[in-house]
């Protein structure tokens, strides 16, 4: 028992909650983003997998995590593309075409990692770490925390522009107004379509982001399936959010916890079989739905394509 | 706006506009000047709303062209239509429910920042204008409708507009809010803008307008200029206006029915009245509150009693538990607390199937998805509460012969116009899917039907028709418990009028003359203004 107060022991579970968390953060408020403009991006797993994939084919090749992180981005706007076209333009069914690209991103990304990386060395190495002075010595919360990966600090950093803009700019009310009544928007003189269009792109770099930042910090590698449903609950946590990004981080934070939780305990010696470990995160987002599900409000017009003058 | 003393004009040249079997919009001209209130008259169906969605943009003109001060200007989209100083408050709110007032103000306005200072003071300059005071912070959805339009007309001319277009702003409203928002468009007048203003009411046009142009069937049929109209005195324009809307059905609809229907004068009771002591009561709520999932009002707490032979019309702003009312009635939606007793039984914990059988119906107000199932024959859709009961089912199986026969006996006695009973009953007008509600509802042994919104959206012949039905019905012992958001409906068919107000009832006026619909809209707007 001693030895989970131990700094050591402490210091790796801050840590390891932090890359649980971070691309679940990333996922959901791209997922935010898009839901708030009404568009339901059940493909969000898929497009995780296309953002995990490019960044870890990147960084492996160049050596740059930047890089990676950059085309994660770009992979997640591609995948996206065939929402924003088919959805957002065509006015095709959402639930549709969002497990088709969660299919196809599984489908291309294993087949991509089995082709070309499964035979050869795919560990990406430690990203650099940026210490931040001071900060940095604290015991404990010094080496968890302040030396992260200067990634670590610009995805927070876009987190809270995000949720900035969002809630105090012209564009982010346009894109609320989007999911509420998008008639309204148009009346007043705004483009359901561009808003939306904006909205599934930037939420395709989130969403690639958070996939990116899944191979390249969290788990130095790629393998195939590697998000492992953290997209789909990125959904759950998009919906019970209501899109306050605050409380999106926070519930991304406590999943993070119950990940880590469990090699926390096995690292302290508790014999809890490892299936029942890999189980606990899935069992907390099933109590948490079951006690909060009745207060999930999502927009109105959510999965909705706007025509205009239909009623 | 503009800096010269010559009025705006906005003229409209020979628009038209085609929808799938029908011409919404035939070879309609007309000129909308600034300072003047130009009042479009015409029933449902006349074609208004089109011309307004088109002026606002969002319809484009098969044909025609739209000029303002004599140069051409297409209005392809609704920006358009903003940037060329055109505010439109729509029939339905485009109030977004969940946004504040202020949120709503600035939705459309460019720059990265809300500018919410800015709003703020360009909302208290248009407060003062229309006179109205405006929480800039309360949420849309918590205003009362009156209220709502206010915000919406500030809406319409956040920016400066030169036309501000009004499409049948008082459908909704209490006579109070009805007079307020009259201050309102003087006001706005009063600044140099044009308005239009759309409704269905002679007496509102004659009131409101500098002049009036009556559509009918998709055609400018009538203008009466701002000279003739000072000219008038009220019984002339009302002849005039009357006999534009009308045209030759003048003869088949009597004068008086015609002066009623377009309504001219205020209502009064057509009902013949009852002596509701000696009669015994049919339904009864006692203490009623109902249980439902979503976020529809539920009724609170409501005790009525509907007598035999009597019209109880249930008055209200449109969901304020209406929905629910009727539905906890019909068997729809279960109680939490209250007894319901038809017929001096006890139905609390009898189902729609057994209050049915028992003689007690429901006509509801979302007739394409709830009444009727659009894609079956109609002779199906009369039957539809009856499956699986003789004689239309024996053993499990369909009797198309029995069926047919019921099917044209309906069709015959409701005058239903459709091609046959075999047609998907979707395909018929608003009216004829009316008819056929009723002519289910009310057939089989119909002792109370509940009917809510019954005339809404209906053309002025169907509304009388679905109105002497109702009467009949009730003139042959039957029962009505009619909700509707139209007192002047309210007026003419109920003996006693109960109000309800965010689930619960808040007064009960007896229909006994002229003054009523005062009585009932001092409770609604009582009832509203109380809660904030």
């Amino acid at each position: 028992m001693t030895d989970m107060l131990s700094a050591a022991f402490v210091t790796v579970f801050i840590a390891s909650v932090i890359g649980q968390a971070m691309p679940l953060i990333l996922a959901s408020v791209g997922e935010t983003i898009g839901e708030q403009a009404g568009v339901l991006n059940l493909g969000i797993e898929g497009v995780m997998l296309v953002g995990a994939y490019s960044g870890f084919i990147v960084t492996l090749t160049t050596g740059n995590f930047w890089l990676g992180m950059l085309a994660g981005a770009v992979g997640g706007v591609v995948a996206n593309l065939a929402m924003l076209v088919l959805n957002v333009w065509l006015g095709l069914n959402q639930i549709v075409i969002g497990l088709a690209i969660t299919l196809i991103g599984e489908g291309i990304t294993s087949v991509l990692y089995l082709q070309n990386n499964a035979k050869s060395n795919t560990s990406l190495g430690t990203a650099p770490a940026l210490s931040i002075p001071g900060l940095s010595d604290i015991p404990v919360v010094g080496p968890s925390i302040f030396q992260q990966s200067g990634i670590f600090w610009v995805a927070i950093v876009l987190v809270i522009v995000a949720g900035f803009f969002l809630s105090r700019t012209n564009w982010g009310l346009s894109i609320r107004a989007a999911g509420q009544k998008p008639s309204s928007l148009d009346a007043a003189g705004g483009s359901v379509i561009k808003i939306r269009s904006h909205a599934v792109i930037l939420g395709g770099a989130f969403v690639g982001l958070g996939g990116a930042y899944l191979a390249e910090l969290t788990t130095a590698t790629f393998t195939p399936f590697i998000t492992n449903g953290l997209g789909f609950i990125a959904i759950v946590i998009t919906m019970l959010s209501r899109g306050r990004i605050l409380i999106v981080a926070i519930t991304s934070v406590v999943y993070g916890f119950t990940v880590a939780v469990g090699p926390a305990l096995q690292v302290l010696g508790y014999n809890v079989p490892a299936d029942v470990i890999k189980m606990i995160p899935f069992i907390v987002v099933i109590l948490t739905l079951i006690v909060f599900a009745r207060s999930s409000v999502v927009p109105p017009a959510l999965g909705a394509p706007y025509i205009r003058g239909a009623r | 706006m503009t800096t010269s003393t010559a009025p705006d004009v906005i003229s409209l040249r020979e628009i038209t506009k085609a929808f799938p079997g029908v011409v919404a919009n035939d070879r309609i001209s007309l000129d909308i000047v600034s300072g003047q209130v130009h009042c479009l008259l015409g029933e449902n169906g006349a074609g208004k709303s089109t011309l307004i969605s088109i002026l606002a943009g969002m319809q484009q003109p098969d044909s025609g062209t739209i000029a303002i001060n004599g140069a051409i200007t297409p209005i392809n989209s609704p920006k358009a239509a903003v940037d060329h100083g055109i505010g439109v408050v729509h029939q339905h709110s485009t109030l977004v429910p969940a946004f504040t007032v202020l949120e709503n103000l600035m939705l459309g306005e460019t720059g990265v920042m809300l500018g919410k200072k800015k709003a703020k003071e360009r909302l208290d300059e248009l407060s003062e204008l229309l006179g109205a005071q405006i929480d800039p912070h309360a949420i849309a959805a918590d205003l009362g409708l009156g209220q709502q339009q206010q915000v919406e007309i500030a809406k319409a001319i956040w920016k400066g507009s030169r036309l501000l277009i009004l499409d049948e702003p008082t459908s909704m409203l209490t006579p109070q809010a009805i007079e307020h928002l009259g201050e309102s468009i003087e006001r706005v007048k009063a600044q140099g803008l044009a308005v239009v203003f759309i409704t269905h009411k002679l007496r509102e046009a004659y009131a409101m307008g500098d002049c009036v142009t009556v559509l009918r069937g998709g055609r400018n049929v009538g203008h009466i200029s701002v000279e003739q109209l000072a000219s008038y005195d009220e019984q002339q324009a009302q002849d005039a206006i009357l006999s534009a809307m009308f045209g030759d059905d003048i003869n088949t609809v009597s004068d008086e029915a015609a002066a009623e229907l377009a309504g001219a004068t205020e209502s009064v009771r057509e009902t013949r009245g009852i002596d509701l002591e000696n009669r015994p009561v049919r339904l009864e709520l006692s203490g009623v509150s109902s249980r439902g999932h979503g976020r529809d009002v539920e009724v609170d707490d409501v005790a009525l009693q509907v007598h035999e032979g009597e019209i109880l019309g249930i008055a209200g702003i449109d969901g304020h538990g209406q929905g629910a009312l009727a539905e906890v009635a019909a068997g729809q939606r279960s109680t939490s607390s209250g007894i319901v007793r038809f017929d001096g039984q006890d139905v609390t914990r009898l189902g729609v199937r057994g209050r049915q059988q028992l003689g007690l119906r429901y006509v509801t107000d979302d007739r394409l998805h709830e009444g009727t199932v659009g894609s079956m024959s109609v002779a199906l859709n009369l039957v539809v509460k009856r499956i699986g009961q003789r004689p239309f089912w024996k053993f499990g199986q369909i009797q198309r012969k029995a069926v047919d026969a019921e099917a044209a006996r309906l069709i015959e006695e409701y005058g239903i116009r459709t091609p046959s009973s075999a047609t998907r009953a979707g395909t018929l007008s608003g009216g004829n899917i009316q008819k056929i509600l009723l002519a289910r509802e009310l057939t089989h042994g119909a002792r109370l039907v509940i009917v809510n919104k019954p005339t809404y959206g209906l053309d002025l012949k169907t509304v009388h028709l679905v109105r002497e039905i109702l009467i009949d019905f009730a003139a042959n012992g039957g029962s009505v418990l009619l909700l509707s958001t139209d007192l002047d409906e309210l007026v003419e068919l109920s003996h006693r009028i109960e109000i309800i107000s965010s689930g619960r009832i808040v007064g009960s006026v007896t229909n006994d003359g002229p003054g009523t619909a005062e009585k009932v809209g001092h409770y609604m707007t009582g009832a509203i203004e109380g809660v904030h």
